[in-house]
């Protein structure tokens, strides 16, 4: 039963690949830069999931991390000339490091709502501070910068089209969704979910919550760094408007209209909202948030499970 | 003229209620009259607090029925229910902690259908009943012993003016001079006309002030008499709450 | 010397007119961030909506005195209006989610707040709107003229707050209120009809959240995005003071309005907000449950 049941898994995961890898060449350019960015948010949105769906803690801080990626790019974008991939990745990740573990270091010990609105708060205060910090991150403005090329110094360089960005991105995320697939199912995430069953019982039972609680932040991080550095990538801008709470509570609607707990429903949640705003601001232009809102509303209270929801258990074994 | 039994007042038709996964209560039936004192005896974790609680509408029953009075209750919230005329006395008391005596009272005193005469009325009474809870009536709850919080429980739920009080374990942890107090409030109650369903570990207790017992194991009700019968029936009451 | 130089460091007067414009705004949010604590503390509701609250109570503090021309008229009507409308939010949306996860009605308010706060975009359109203050008029605080209003504003905030004091402490719906706080299921097993009194508390801080924004009005421009930076504000507030305890929000008000009043002599306002992140900070290492909060047992 679960060997088939995996062989099932694997087909269907191998058929959406293959769709993901054909479309650019099928959709025109503004489509094809559309689904890009729906892959982004959607490794965003699933790195979320690894503290909200399987470690039970709702983070809105994850703009923080996401702006911190996109600023730590942009940093190596500037300073290394020409621009270098691979360096964009490195201070990406270690600026959005470096935040999850302030903000790991200070909520872990705070139970579900504390830890949500300080996580929303730290999110406010990056957000403050790059807004003032005008010399270092361009205040308001922002930043912009030029893309590197795919790059592997002395070898080759190739500079990216809108068709090969996405094979990258598309790697990228693929890779990190079996990365954290492989997390959720090892022993360290079944203590995780443990965790979000019953936090009392699992300290109970002698497991150090708070140092599971700080690693699952730290890893949430660091894919939501990595989410921010494609980003950068892809858009050659940073402002702080990333870094906004509400970018925070935006990801958390993904992860909530996908079903959380699956790491693919947020990122199909990504997507239909994504899409939804789309549609909507054909006809609403700036207003799309209100009907939009309204049908997440209406999810929450009547469709919590999200999109995907009914799949969690299949999905995670 | 045919001899109709008069209806009761409280009847619990195959009630069957699950706790997640554990399955509490596995068709519990019974009923109490009007003005009746009726005993549920049982050993710990049968499910007889989880019977008073589905009654009262804290707990909802995946299947069956509770009815007051021949009126299906069962999906009304509870604070319908209180209402509707049944006073529920849980096993920890949970008198609230941080209003006064006199404000644990209003809670269930204030009511838009009573008349301020009628309202005095009622707390005169109580007062006159518990004369403790009068000397106290301005103190917070908390600050009351054990005994006292008991009887502000019972003195609470008669703020209510129910057709019946739900007791559950009354006795637990007083005095044997509070427990023979918390004997007469029941008598007293059974002479204003107030049903009572008494859920009790104190069994020579509930077979003097009850008339007709049920006795639950595992979830269901597994032997019904009346008080006078049980009395001299040591077998059953070994079997069934084995001391 | 150097006292006499330290001391000519210190900007004295302006140190008072902070101290003076710290207690304004500090009622202000007081006044905000009681309604807030209010639902949490009585709810465990996390009304990430209430900026918008706020923020609509404004408006329709705009339109009643653009029609009537009367301030105050147009506090009680927003009041009352913005109470409405929680009731009407907590009756649709929130009531559905009782006994639900708490993580639940988190999003929920936050879907509404950006559902109203888009609304008002929408309807309101992105220019700001004025309030008239209701009386002009300064005395002198130092070389500066000081505005009556912003004093008759704290004296009100206070008198709201004293006011549902009172109410939650007298009264039948105070006694149901607090009952409803400490034992939610027995206070529904004595009678007390919990879905209305949740709703009812809803309303009140709903309520008290649109007040705040017409008396806040006239000091700040009226627009969608007002409600914002309020609850933000509000929420620091809230942690630092101590969840659910409505003394302690209002201290915390006060002292984090004085710090980023005192603080904003020498940076900007935005960088003064700084500190108040910093209290949190602080806070939470410290004292988790709240800095004005007696040490838990």
């Amino acid at each position: 039963m679960t060997a088939r049941h995996l062989v099932g898994y694997w087909m269907v995961f191998s058929a959406v690949l293959a769709l993901l890898i054909a479309a650019p060449l099928a959709l025109p350019e503004f489509w094809r830069q559309f689904l890009t960015e729906i892959l982004i948010w959607g490794l965003l949105a699933m790195s979320s999931d690894l503290l909200i769906g399987y470690t039970g803690m709702v983070s809105f801080g994850h703009s923080a991390f996401f702006g911190l990626g996109i600023y730590g790019a942009a940093a190596a974008l500037l300073w290394t000339s020409p621009p270098n991939l691979w360096m964009a990745f490195l201070f990406g990740l270690v600026a959005a490091a470096a935040v999850a573990a302030f903000v790991a270091y200070f909520s872990t010990r705070l139970r579900d709502i504390y830890f949500a609105i300080t996580t929303l708060i730290f999110s406010q205060i990056f957000y403050v501070i790059i807004f003032t910090w005008t010399e270092v991150t361009g205040g308001e403005n922002g930043l912009t910068f030029r893309r590197p090329a795919l790059a592997v110094p002395g070898l080759f360089s190739v500079p990216f089209t809108s068709e090969t960005l996405h094979w990258f991105v598309l790697a990228v995320v693929t890779l990190s969704y079996l990365v954290l697939r492989r997390i959720t199912q090892s022993p360290f995430g079944m203590v995780l979910q443990s965790i979000r069953e019953n936090e009392a019982r699992t300290r109970a039972i002698g497991y150090p919550v708070e140092r599971y609680k700080i690693v699952a932040v730290m890893l949430s991080g660091l894919f939501a760094g990595l989410a921010g550095v494609l980003y950068a990538i892809q858009n050659r801008f940073a402002a702080p408007d990333f870094v906004f709470f509400l970018v925070s509570g935006e990801v958390v609607i993904f992860n909530v209209m996908g079903g959380i707990g699956t790491l693919v429903g947020p990122i199909v949640g990504a997507a239909f909202f994504l899409l939804l705003r789309e549609g909507f601001s054909r006809f609403f232009t700036e207003y799309y948030l209100i009907p939009v809102g309204l049908i997440f509303i209406a999810m929450v209270i009547f469709m919590p499970q999200g999109l995907l929801g009914f799949m969690r258990r299949s999905l995670n074994r | 003229m045919s001899d109709t039994p008069p209806q009761p007042l409280i009847t619990v038709d195959d009630i069957h209620t699950y706790y997640g996964k554990s399955h509490i209560l596995n068709g519990v039936s019974l009923e109490v009259g009007r003005g009746e004192v009726v005993g549920l005896l049982g050993r710990n974790g049968v499910g007889k607090s989880t019977t008073l609680k589905t009654i009262m509408g804290l707990v909802r029953p995946s299947r069956g029925r509770t009815l007051l009075e021949g009126c299906t209750i069962t999906d009304f919230p509870a604070h319908r229910i209180a209402r509707l005329g049944i006073g529920y006395v849980p096993e920890d008391r949970r008198i609230f902690r941080l209003l006064t005596v006199m404000e644990n009272l209003r809670t269930g005193l204030d009511r838009r259908a009573v008349t301020e005469a009628r309202k005095k009325e009622l707390l005169d009474k109580i007062y006159a009943f518990f004369p403790m809870l009068a000397e106290r009536r301005n103190q917070a709850g908390g600050t009351l012993s054990g005994g006292e919080q008991q009887m502000l429980a019972i003195a609470r739920a008669m703020m209510l003016e129910p057709k019946i009080i739900l007791l559950d374990e009354p006795t637990e942890g007083l005095m044997p001079r509070m427990v023979s107090q918390i004997r007469q409030i029941i008598d007293a109650l059974h002479r204003e006309g107030v049903a009572i369903l008494l859920v009790e570990q104190n069994v020579p207790l509930t077979l003097d002030a009850s008339r007709r017992v049920y006795i639950m194991e595992k979830g269901a009700v597994r032997h019904h008499a009346l008080a006078s019968q049980l009395r001299v029936n040591d077998a059953v009451i070994h079997q069934y709450l084995g001391v | 010397m150097a006292i006499d130089q330290l001391l000519q460091a210190i900007p004295l007067d302006q140190l008072l007119i902070q101290t003076v414009n710290g207690i304004v705004a500090g009622m202000i949010l007081a006044l905000v961030a009681s309604g807030l604590t209010l639902i949490f503390g009585i709810m465990d509701v996390v009304n990430f909506a209430h900026g918008e609250l706020f923020m609509l109570g404004a408006y329709v503090g705009v339109i009643v005195l653009t029609a009537t021309g009367n301030f105050w008229l147009a506090l009680v009507i927003a009041t009352l209006v913005i109470a409405l409308l929680g009731a009407g939010i907590h009756v649709v949306a929130l009531r559905p989610l009782l006994g639900r996860d708490p993580l639940t009605t988190i999003l929920a308010t936050f879907g509404i707040s950006l559902v109203l706060q888009n609304y008002a975009l929408w309807q309101f359109g992105p220019v700001a709107r004025k309030i008239q203050e209701p009386f002009s008029g300064y005395f002198t605080l130092f070389y500066l003229d000081y505005p009556w209003y912003r004093l008759v504003i704290a004296l009100l905030s206070a008198a709201i707050i004293g006011a549902l004091w009172l109410f939650l402490k007298f009264g039948t719906y105070g006694i149901w209120i607090r009952a409803t706080t400490q034992d939610r299921v027995m206070a529904q097993a004595m009678g007390i009809p919990v879905p209305q009194v949740l709703t009812a508390v809803f309303a009140i801080g709903a309520g008290m959240a649109a007040a705040s924004g017409v008396l806040f009005g006239p000091l700040v421009g009226v627009n969608h995005a007002m409600g914002v930076d309020w609850v933000l504000k509000a929420f620091i507030v809230v942690v630092v003071g101590g969840m659910g305890n409505l003394g302690g929000s209002i201290a915390a008000s006060i002292f984090i309005s004085l710090l980023e009043s005192y603080a904003s002599i020498w940076v900007s306002p935005a960088q003064a907000v700084i500190f108040s992140f910093v209290v949190l900070i602080l806070t939470l290492l410290f004292r988790p449950t709240g800095l004005f909060v007696p040490t838990p047992k």
